[in-house]
């Protein structure tokens, strides 16, 4: 779920206000956007990926932590450099050729997952 | 109120509203495209990624793409469709990196490889053609309920744009529902959009459903995550707790044995087939596959993790609103369905869809839907008739629990994966009881109060048809009625609301 906004990085652009399919951030008038329903979050990571600025960190697990962890020790922006997004970077679907798909483990495998 | 009239108005801005969309645009129709969330990161698509089962117009190639799954479906596809979805979808795809500038990644001699797409890249690049194309887009506008007029043709639909908390009105020449499947809020990726509202507002108007009974796909994954992509657990050995091998379990023809293992114990997996060599192309090929394990210090490929089966329903099922003709139309005059909101049967048959025959279908159905949506609106031409009454205010429906509900009877591994009458019976009379609750919050109630409905109708109409199909085949698999039987190589038709009716 989304665990972190930090307000250091964000530039109020509302970007994940927009794009976050499940509506979990508010507009928040004169300031940066704010994480209003964390419980809608489906844990997709797209608003990760949409953020210019790696603002945002979303944890794998699909209910709340405990407490939202420390900005300094989650890698944010690691999904949107992995999926080659942002100035300068080879985006990432031009190089995803994944490993050949086998049924079963002992299955002859298929061509390479794409 | 915001009032809108259009030529064509689309449901849903995944991969088949927005393939819909684009087509109805292009064939000269003014569009409008609602989505409950945001074109782009909506839906099952965008947050995942899938292969696509594009192949070359080769005659040996296509027929072996098409006799390869037909058996698994249990022989209710069509070869006729087939043919067409395999034109449709080389053509499309070849669109997507031409005009769309898909990036697909290239083999040793310099050609790009087509037969996949990542979700965030594919849908980003959807939107941006659809915006081009002029379409006029409402994000988080959740649409509730179709408009017909006296006759019962479909002229647009209603809704609520829930940011601002406006209603909608488009009046259209014609109505493309492309809302996904119905997962049931399970918690499978990007799913917990799709809850069968498309379905719900198509039998409003009198459409039926079919292969409702192949509507009980489930995926693999982490326990703690949400991140269903079982491809590469085909990589992956499972144990039980102690650490001794769970015998008989994988990840496709042994699902079955992890469901069975997981309603008394744990279990544990691990990729320990992949190699080095495996293992990096895996990174590249599915970066998300990795957000669980990297976030959560899992090493997949050397530690023991705790797995799942999430329901996927009818996003990896099956079943869906039935075509009434090859231009994806439902036989309700106005109204096309596309993508996971329509049937797959006639590419899939009973076997899941889930990955490449889903994004295919997705792709050429919505191409279709477009069109045919485009030259019907057009052909009848403005001003579109006015439609009736708006909605009418009514009791509140208690969302939260009438969800619980229904999952209480639609996730459980041993009523819905493994089926048996005694068990499906008494799980449908439930819902019906369900079905009294959300009814009376049906008109004029929430958008949140119609995907409680959505659900509890899908739900319904799912184990009516499971018990009406006393046999086994494809992925419906039931214990008191083990093997297929030759005199159900039918598909099943179901309806209604208040009465479900069956007709096999």
């Amino acid at each position: 779920m989304i665990e972190l906004l930090s307000t250091d990085r964000c530039i109020g652009c509302d970007r994940c206000v927009d794009v976050c399919p499940t509506d979990v951030f508010d507009r928040v008038p004169g300031t940066v956007p704010v994480i209003a329903r964390q419980g809608d979050c489906q844990t997709c990571f797209l608003c990760e990926a949409w953020c210019p600025v790696d603002a945002l960190w979303v944890a794998a697990e699909r209910t709340p932590l405990a407490a939202p962890p420390a900005e300094d020790d989650v890698a944010l922006g690691s999904y949107r450099a992995a999926l080659g997004w942002g100035q300068g970077r080879t985006p990432g679907a031009r190089i995803a050729i994944g490993p050949p798909l086998i049924h079963e483990p002992g299955d002859p495998p298929g061509p390479p997952l794409v | 109120m915001l009032e809108l009239e259009t030529d064509v108005l689309v449901a849903g801005g995944g991969p088949a509203g927005t393939w819909a969309a684009l087509r109805a645009a292009d064939a000269g129709a003014d569009v409008v495209l609602v989505d409950k969330g945001w074109c782009g990161a909506s839906g099952a698509t965008a947050a995942s990624g899938t292969s696509v089962w594009y192949v070359e117009p080769d005659a040996d190639a296509r027929e072996t793409a098409m006799a390869a799954r037909e058996g698994l479906g249990g022989y209710l596809s069509d070869r006729g469709w087939m043919a067409r979805v395999l034109d449709e979808t080389y053509a499309g795809v070849n669109e997507l990196a031409d005009r769309g500038r898909y990036p697909f990644p290239r083999d040793d001699e310099g050609r790009e490889i087509r037969r996949g797409v990542q979700g965030p890249e594919y849908m980003r690049r959807m939107r941006t053609l659809v915006r081009r194309a002029g379409v006029r887009i409402l994000d988080h506008s959740p649409l509730t309920r179709l408009l017909t007029t006296v006759d019962g043709v479909v002229a647009g639909a209603a809704g609520t744009r829930r940011q601002v908390g406006v209603d909608y009105r488009v009046r259209a020449g014609a109505v493309v529902l492309a809302t996904g499947g119905c997962a049931f809020g399970s918690g499978a990726l990007g799913c917990d959009v799709d809850t069968g509202d498309g379905a719900l507002a198509a039998a409003e108007v009198g459409a039926h459903l079919s292969g409702m009974e192949f509507s009980n796909a489930y995926a693999i994954a982490p326990a703690h995550s949400s991140v269903t992509k079982t491809a590469y657990y085909s990589y992956a050995s499972f144990y039980r707790a102690d650490g001794t091998i769970l015998e008989g379990a994988g990840s496709t023809r042994g699902r079955s044995v992890i469901a069975r293992t997981l309603l008394d114990e744990p279990v544990l997996c691990r990729l320990d087939h992949a190699g080095p060599t495996e293992q990096t192309a895996m990174r590249r090929g599915q970066p998300n596959f990795f957000l669980p394990f990297d976030r959560a210090g899992i090493d997949p490929f050397r530690d023991l993790f705790e797995i799942t089966l999430i329901a996927e329903g009818t996003v990896r099922g099956t079943g869906g609103i039935a075509l009434a003709a090859p231009d994806c139309a439902t036989g309700v005059p106005g109204l096309y369905a596309a993508g996971d909101a329509a049937s797959r049967e006639n590419i899939c048959g009973g076997f899941t869809g889930g990955g490449s025959h889903n994004a295919a279908w997705a792709l050429s159905s919505g191409s279709w839907a477009g069109r045919a949506a485009a030259a019907h609106a057009l052909a009848g031409g403005r001003p579109y008739p006015t439609t009736g009454a708006g909605p009418v205010p009514s009791g509140p429906t208690p969302v939260r629990d009438v969800v619980s509900a229904v999952q209480a009877e639609v996730l459980p591994y041993d009523i819905n994966l493994i089926r048996h009458g005694d068990r499906l019976g008494p799980a449908l009379e439930r819902l019906d009881g369900v079905w009294d609750t959300v009814r009376e919050g049906l008109d004029g109630g929430s958008w949140r109060a119609r995907e409680a409905a959505a659900m509890t109708a899908v739900a319904r109409w799912m184990y009516t048809a499971a018990l009406a199909r006393e046999e086994s085949r494809g992925m419906h698999k039931r214990e008191d009625r083990p093997g297929s039987d030759p005199a159900w190589q039918r598909r099943i038709a179901v309806g209604g609301l208040d009465e479900v009716w069956v007709a096999a």
